[in-house]
């Protein structure tokens, strides 16, 4: 018997008389989820860019771009592809002056501040022969491109906040009160589509809103927000190309 | 494997010295010991054969249920975890316990269900 397996069932058979004396065990938990993508037929992902607009302070194109790169290559078995990104924006303007010249169909906005601005530009991932001809240049990826609007927000209402106060004792206490508050922020609303190299087809596509709001008298930069909301959907992002554990706790009972 | 088996000679000896596990239920609820101890220290398969073990020798007894569920869960066999849990909430369906690993699981899976739904 190594010293090991000895330590092994000597805890074992100790857990085994401790589990005798209470009736409740708190135990961590690590839930594995599968992809909602089968990517096993791709070896390499292309983070290609997005047509991105809201906001003048943050290139949500570039950054989106960067931050999942960064993730994929950590996270991931697909190898990332180091290229330029593309500036989509431009691409599908092109492209929609192109097919105007051959029909009736309106141009595109110049300015993107809403998500009917976004919506228009929509038209450049069913144009499945310049993704086929993009897969084709790189060897036939996995790819990412999409919309992102990132854009200041503002709100105003009732709010509960912890006020403190001391009761006739001289007691420090908490009580909750409804204020009134300006608020702003940013909204953060990515679709994420991925489209298969070969064929140029779109094969999923997947839609995040996520918002933050600050009191009105904070001065939080955009870029800080941008990265605080991509934080909060990253998981679900990256569940789409690769397993992910997800921790938690259970309670195992006697 | 030679630690394994030292592992199982260890449960049988313990099954053998203790008499009071003569019934079905104590008899079961060795086996739920034994599977919180191993699980404890990050054996799940095993643990999840003890307590299979467990339900099949009482399969009224709810904490062996609501514990095979967690044991599904971790190995993400959502199904049966699923099933598990339903089946440990029907025989004690005040255990808020159960409840509340259920309505974390749920949270979980339904995500799952989302994601591959889109």
């Amino acid at each position: 018997m190594t010293a090991r397996s000895g330590v092994l069932i000597v805890s074992v058979l100790a857990g085994f008389l401790a589990t005798a004396c209470t009736s409740f065990y708190e135990v961590p938990i690590e839930t594995p989820i599968q992809p909602k993508l089968d990517v096993t037929n791709y070896s390499r992902v292309l983070i290609a860019g997005f047509v991105a607009g809201g906001s003048d302070e943050v290139d949500a194109n570039i950054e989106t771009v960067r931050l999942l790169r960064s993730q994929l290559r950590s996270k991931s078995d697909l190898r990332v592809i180091e290229a330029d990104v593309l500036p989509l924006i431009e691409i599908a303007q092109e492209q929609a002056r192109e097919a105007a010249a051959d029909s009736e169909k309106p141009g595109l906005p110049d300015k993107i501040g809403t998500e009917n601005d976004l919506e228009a530009y929509e038209r450049v991932f069913a144009n499945v022969d310049y993704w086929k001809r993009l897969g084709e240049e790189y060897q036939n990826p996995l790819i990412v491109t999409g919309t992102i609007l990132f854009a200041p927000h503002q709100r105003s209402g009732f709010v509960t906040r912890e006020r403190e106060v001391y009761d006739q004792f001289g007691r420090r206490v908490t009580q909750p009160v409804r204020t009134y508050m300006e608020r702003k922020g940013f909204i953060l609303r990515p679709k994420f589509m991925f489209i298969d190299g070969r064929t140029g087809a779109t094969l999923y596509s997947e839609t995040f809103r996520e918002e933050v709001l600050y009191n009105a008298q904070q001065n939080t930069p955009a870029l800080s927000s941008y990265f605080e909301l991509m934080d909060r959907l990253l998981p679900n992002f990256l569940n789409t190309l690769s397993a992910q554990k997800i921790r938690g706790t259970r309670i195992l009972l006697k | 494997m030679r630690a394994r088996i030292l592992l199982l000679a260890a449960i049988v000896a313990l099954m053998g010295a203790a008499p009071a596990l003569a019934d079905v239920r104590s008899e079961a609820k060795a086996q739920v010991e034994f599977g919180i101890a191993v699980a404890q220290r990050g054996l799940w398969k095993e643990a999840l054969y003890r307590w299979e073990r467990a339900t099949e020798i009482d399969p009224t007894y709810a904490a062996a249920y609501n514990n095979l569920a967690v044991a599904y869960e971790q190995l993400g066999d959502f199904e049966k975890a699923r099933s598990a849990y339903e089946k440990a909430l029907e025989i004690e369906p005040n255990n808020l316990t159960i409840r509340q690993n259920y309505d974390l699981f749920k949270e979980i899976n339904d995500r799952k269900i989302r994601g591959s739904d889109r």
